[in-house]
Protein backbone atom coordinates (compact mmCIF):
# COMPACT_ATOMS: atom_id res chain seq x y z
CA UNK A 1 0.00 0.00 0.00
CA UNK A 2 2.56 2.22 1.30
CA UNK A 3 5.04 1.67 -1.92
CA UNK A 4 1.70 2.26 -4.45
CA UNK A 5 0.87 5.34 -2.84
CA UNK A 6 5.04 6.65 -3.13
CA UNK A 7 4.81 5.53 -6.59
CA UNK A 8 1.93 7.20 -7.30
CA UNK A 9 2.99 10.29 -5.82
CA UNK A 10 6.15 10.48 -8.10
CA UNK A 11 4.24 9.21 -10.90
CA UNK A 12 1.84 12.07 -10.04
CA UNK A 13 4.61 14.79 -9.51
CA UNK A 14 6.08 13.16 -13.13
CA UNK A 15 3.15 14.33 -14.73
CA UNK A 16 2.20 17.64 -13.06
CA UNK A 17 6.28 18.35 -14.20
CA UNK A 18 5.56 17.09 -17.27
CA UNK A 19 2.50 19.21 -17.73
CA UNK A 20 4.36 22.51 -16.27
CA UNK A 21 7.00 21.71 -19.11
CA UNK A 22 4.36 21.31 -21.90
CA UNK A 23 2.77 24.26 -20.61
CA UNK A 24 5.93 26.38 -20.59
CA UNK A 25 7.15 25.42 -23.96
CA UNK A 26 3.41 26.06 -25.08
CA UNK A 27 3.33 29.35 -24.29
CA UNK A 28 6.81 29.92 -24.94
CA UNK A 29 6.82 28.99 -28.61
CA UNK A 30 3.48 30.58 -29.22
CA UNK A 31 4.65 34.01 -30.04
CA UNK A 32 7.60 32.52 -32.36
CA UNK A 33 4.99 30.67 -34.15
CA UNK A 34 2.66 33.32 -34.69
CA UNK A 35 5.28 36.10 -35.72
CA UNK A 36 6.67 34.67 -38.98
CA UNK A 37 3.27 34.09 -40.13
CA UNK A 38 2.37 37.77 -39.15
CA UNK A 39 5.34 38.71 -40.96
CA UNK A 40 4.76 36.77 -44.18
CA UNK A 41 1.64 37.78 -44.49
CA UNK A 42 2.31 41.82 -44.15
CA UNK A 43 5.55 42.13 -45.46
CA UNK A 44 8.05 42.19 -42.27
CA UNK A 45 8.71 45.85 -41.30
CA UNK A 46 12.35 47.35 -42.88
CA UNK A 47 13.59 49.02 -40.13
CA UNK A 48 17.04 48.87 -41.48
CA UNK A 49 16.03 50.72 -44.57
CA UNK A 50 14.59 53.32 -42.63
CA UNK A 51 17.73 54.03 -40.47
CA UNK A 52 19.40 54.66 -44.25
CA UNK A 53 21.15 58.47 -44.78
CA UNK A 54 20.89 58.27 -48.85
CA UNK A 55 19.00 57.35 -51.69
CA UNK A 56 21.43 54.48 -52.89
CA UNK A 57 21.58 52.71 -49.45
CA UNK A 58 17.77 53.03 -48.87
CA UNK A 59 17.87 51.11 -52.58
CA UNK A 60 19.73 48.85 -51.79
CA UNK A 61 18.64 47.96 -48.56
CA UNK A 62 15.05 47.62 -49.06
CA UNK A 63 15.15 46.10 -52.74
CA UNK A 64 18.95 44.83 -53.28
CA UNK A 65 19.11 46.03 -57.32
CA UNK A 66 18.75 49.38 -58.86
CA UNK A 67 15.54 51.71 -59.71
CA UNK A 68 15.57 53.04 -63.42
CA UNK A 69 13.97 56.33 -64.28
CA UNK A 70 10.68 55.80 -65.59
CA UNK A 71 8.22 58.60 -67.43
CA UNK A 72 5.33 56.10 -66.58
CA UNK A 73 6.01 56.85 -62.86
CA UNK A 74 4.03 60.27 -62.60
CA UNK A 75 4.68 61.85 -58.94
CA UNK A 76 2.66 64.48 -58.06
CA UNK A 77 4.09 66.94 -55.43
CA UNK A 78 4.20 70.85 -55.50
CA UNK A 79 7.24 73.13 -56.88
CA UNK A 80 7.49 75.00 -53.33
CA UNK A 81 6.57 73.45 -50.05
CA UNK A 82 5.35 76.59 -47.92
CA UNK A 83 5.40 74.11 -44.58
CA UNK A 84 7.99 71.57 -44.73
CA UNK A 85 5.82 69.41 -42.19
CA UNK A 86 2.99 68.78 -44.40
CA UNK A 87 3.92 68.53 -48.01
CA UNK A 88 1.30 66.32 -49.90
CA UNK A 89 2.92 63.68 -52.18
CA UNK A 90 1.02 61.40 -54.45
CA UNK A 91 2.11 58.81 -57.15
CA UNK A 92 0.50 57.23 -59.83
CA UNK A 93 1.86 54.99 -62.73
CA UNK A 94 0.46 52.78 -65.55
CA UNK A 95 2.89 50.31 -64.81
CA UNK A 96 1.53 46.58 -64.59
CA UNK A 97 2.15 44.06 -61.20
CA UNK A 98 3.01 47.04 -59.20
CA UNK A 99 3.67 45.03 -55.98
CA UNK A 100 5.30 48.13 -53.51
CA UNK A 101 5.99 51.44 -54.42
CA UNK A 102 8.12 53.80 -51.94
CA UNK A 103 8.83 57.46 -50.99
CA UNK A 104 12.29 59.09 -50.53
CA UNK A 105 13.38 62.19 -49.72
CA UNK A 106 17.23 62.66 -49.78
CA UNK A 107 17.84 65.80 -47.84
CA UNK A 108 15.67 64.37 -44.39
CA UNK A 109 18.13 63.07 -41.99
CA UNK A 110 16.33 59.45 -42.58
CA UNK A 111 15.79 59.14 -46.28
CA UNK A 112 13.11 56.65 -45.95
CA UNK A 113 9.29 58.26 -45.83
CA UNK A 114 7.38 55.29 -46.52
CA UNK A 115 6.88 52.02 -48.42
CA UNK A 116 3.40 50.73 -49.12
CA UNK A 117 2.82 47.49 -50.27
CA UNK A 118 0.19 47.05 -53.06
CA UNK A 119 -1.62 43.41 -53.46
CA UNK A 120 -2.99 42.27 -56.54
CA UNK A 121 -6.27 43.93 -57.12
CA UNK A 122 -5.04 47.04 -55.16
CA UNK A 123 -4.32 50.02 -57.59
CA UNK A 124 -1.30 51.74 -57.90
CA UNK A 125 -2.33 55.05 -56.96
CA UNK A 126 -1.14 56.63 -53.45
CA UNK A 127 -1.32 59.57 -51.47
CA UNK A 128 0.71 60.56 -48.71
CA UNK A 129 1.69 63.72 -46.50
CA UNK A 130 5.39 63.62 -45.92
CA UNK A 131 7.92 65.90 -43.95
CA UNK A 132 10.76 67.52 -45.46
CA UNK A 133 13.53 69.17 -43.50
CA UNK A 134 14.62 71.09 -46.10
CA UNK A 135 14.58 71.64 -50.11
CA UNK A 136 15.13 68.27 -51.40
CA UNK A 137 14.87 65.60 -54.33
CA UNK A 138 11.39 63.68 -53.58
CA UNK A 139 11.66 60.03 -55.19
CA UNK A 140 9.38 57.60 -55.48
CA UNK A 141 10.42 54.01 -56.47
CA UNK A 142 7.85 51.58 -58.10
CA UNK A 143 8.11 47.71 -58.25
CA UNK A 144 6.29 46.13 -60.72
CA UNK A 145 7.12 42.83 -62.16
CA UNK A 146 10.15 42.55 -60.60
CA UNK A 147 12.20 45.24 -61.49
CA UNK A 148 12.44 48.98 -60.02
CA UNK A 149 11.32 52.04 -61.61
CA UNK A 150 11.82 55.79 -60.11
CA UNK A 151 10.39 59.07 -60.52
CA UNK A 152 12.20 62.15 -59.16
CA UNK A 153 11.30 66.19 -58.23
CA UNK A 154 12.92 68.93 -56.37
CA UNK A 155 10.66 70.28 -53.99
CA UNK A 156 11.33 73.79 -52.64
CA UNK A 157 10.86 74.12 -48.56
CA UNK A 158 10.53 77.58 -47.44
CA UNK A 159 10.02 75.99 -43.58
CA UNK A 160 11.34 73.38 -42.67
CA UNK A 161 9.44 70.37 -41.02
CA UNK A 162 11.82 68.80 -38.53
CA UNK A 163 12.36 71.57 -35.94
CA UNK A 164 16.14 72.44 -38.03
CA UNK B 1 -12.15 55.82 -25.96
CA UNK B 2 -13.04 57.06 -29.38
CA UNK B 3 -11.23 55.68 -32.82
CA UNK B 4 -7.95 57.33 -33.70
CA UNK B 5 -8.73 56.66 -37.23
CA UNK B 6 -11.25 57.84 -39.51
CA UNK B 7 -11.96 56.39 -42.65
CA UNK B 8 -13.71 56.98 -45.69
CA UNK B 9 -14.35 54.22 -48.42
CA UNK B 10 -16.42 54.83 -51.04
CA UNK B 11 -17.54 52.05 -53.76
CA UNK B 12 -18.06 52.83 -57.28
CA UNK B 13 -19.21 49.81 -58.21
CA UNK B 14 -15.68 48.51 -59.10
CA UNK B 15 -13.03 50.45 -57.65
CA UNK B 16 -13.27 51.64 -54.11
CA UNK B 17 -11.24 54.22 -52.97
CA UNK B 18 -9.97 55.02 -49.21
CA UNK B 19 -9.39 57.63 -47.16
CA UNK B 20 -8.03 57.23 -43.74
CA UNK B 21 -6.80 60.05 -41.42
CA UNK B 22 -5.23 59.22 -38.36
CA UNK B 23 -4.45 60.44 -34.84
CA UNK B 24 -0.68 60.57 -33.81
CA UNK B 25 2.00 62.78 -33.22
CA UNK B 26 4.16 60.58 -35.70
CA UNK B 27 7.94 62.32 -33.96
CA UNK B 28 10.25 61.53 -35.79
CA UNK B 29 12.91 61.46 -33.05
CA UNK B 30 15.19 64.66 -34.64
CA UNK B 31 12.54 67.51 -33.18
CA UNK B 32 13.68 69.26 -29.80
CA UNK B 33 10.81 70.84 -27.73
CA UNK B 34 11.05 74.20 -26.34
CA UNK B 35 13.55 73.58 -23.68
CA UNK B 36 15.95 72.12 -26.31
CA UNK B 37 15.50 68.36 -25.45
CA UNK B 38 15.19 65.71 -28.48
CA UNK B 39 11.52 64.62 -28.24
CA UNK B 40 11.81 60.67 -28.64
CA UNK B 41 10.97 58.92 -31.58
CA UNK B 42 6.73 58.09 -31.44
CA UNK B 43 5.29 57.12 -35.10
CA UNK B 44 3.05 54.43 -36.39
CA UNK B 45 5.51 52.07 -38.73
CA UNK B 46 2.35 49.73 -39.94
CA UNK B 47 -0.91 50.73 -40.64
CA UNK B 48 -3.05 47.71 -42.44
CA UNK B 49 -6.36 47.54 -44.19
CA UNK B 50 -8.10 44.49 -44.38
CA UNK B 51 -10.86 43.27 -46.94
CA UNK B 52 -12.63 39.89 -46.47
CA UNK B 53 -9.78 38.44 -44.32
CA UNK B 54 -7.42 39.51 -46.81
CA UNK B 55 -4.67 42.78 -46.56
CA UNK B 56 -5.77 45.05 -49.43
CA UNK B 57 -2.84 47.36 -48.69
CA UNK B 58 0.09 47.95 -46.06
CA UNK B 59 2.10 51.03 -44.91
CA UNK B 60 5.69 51.09 -43.88
CA UNK B 61 6.20 54.53 -42.17
CA UNK B 62 8.99 56.51 -41.08
CA UNK B 63 9.31 59.82 -38.51
CA UNK B 64 9.30 61.04 -42.33
CA UNK B 65 5.18 60.95 -41.94
CA UNK B 66 3.40 64.29 -41.21
CA UNK B 67 1.62 64.43 -38.08
CA UNK B 68 -1.83 63.32 -37.78
CA UNK B 69 -1.03 61.07 -41.18
CA UNK B 70 -3.27 61.06 -44.32
CA UNK B 71 -3.01 58.38 -47.28
CA UNK B 72 -5.47 57.65 -50.04
CA UNK B 73 -5.61 54.42 -52.05
CA UNK B 74 -8.10 52.07 -54.08
CA UNK B 75 -8.36 49.19 -54.82
CA UNK B 76 -10.47 46.37 -56.99
CA UNK B 77 -13.02 43.58 -55.58
CA UNK B 78 -15.43 45.26 -52.92
CA UNK B 79 -18.91 46.51 -52.70
CA UNK B 80 -21.00 48.46 -51.36
CA UNK B 81 -21.79 47.34 -47.40
CA UNK B 82 -18.57 45.25 -47.58
CA UNK B 83 -16.07 45.95 -44.34
CA UNK B 84 -12.96 47.41 -44.38
CA UNK B 85 -10.74 46.63 -40.99
CA UNK B 86 -7.97 49.37 -40.28
CA UNK B 87 -5.49 49.09 -37.32
CA UNK B 88 -1.95 50.25 -36.80
CA UNK B 89 1.07 49.73 -34.81
CA UNK B 90 3.37 52.07 -33.76
CA UNK B 91 7.20 51.88 -32.58
CA UNK B 92 6.02 51.63 -28.78
CA UNK B 93 4.07 49.13 -29.54
CA UNK B 94 0.78 50.60 -29.02
CA UNK B 95 -2.21 50.03 -31.32
CA UNK B 96 -5.85 50.83 -32.65
CA UNK B 97 -8.62 49.38 -35.11
CA UNK B 98 -11.13 50.15 -36.34
CA UNK B 99 -13.86 49.14 -39.08
CA UNK B 100 -15.59 50.86 -41.88
CA UNK B 101 -18.73 50.21 -43.83
CA UNK B 102 -17.52 50.87 -47.71
CA UNK B 103 -20.20 53.03 -48.75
Amino acid sequence: MNKIDVGFLATRRLILQGAGAVALIGLGNLPFGLTPALAAANDKYPEEAFKQKSDADVIKTLYGKTAEPSDKVRMDAPEIAENGAVVPVSVSTTLADVTSIAFLVSENPNVLIAKYNVPAGTLPNVANRIKMAKTSNVTVLVEAGGKLYSASKEVKVTVGGCGG
Amino acid sequence: MASTIRVRASSNGDITEVQALIQHPMDSGFVKNAKGEIIPAHFIQQLTFEHDGKNVFTADWGGGISKDPYVKFAFKGAKKGDELKISWVDNKGATDTTTAKIQ
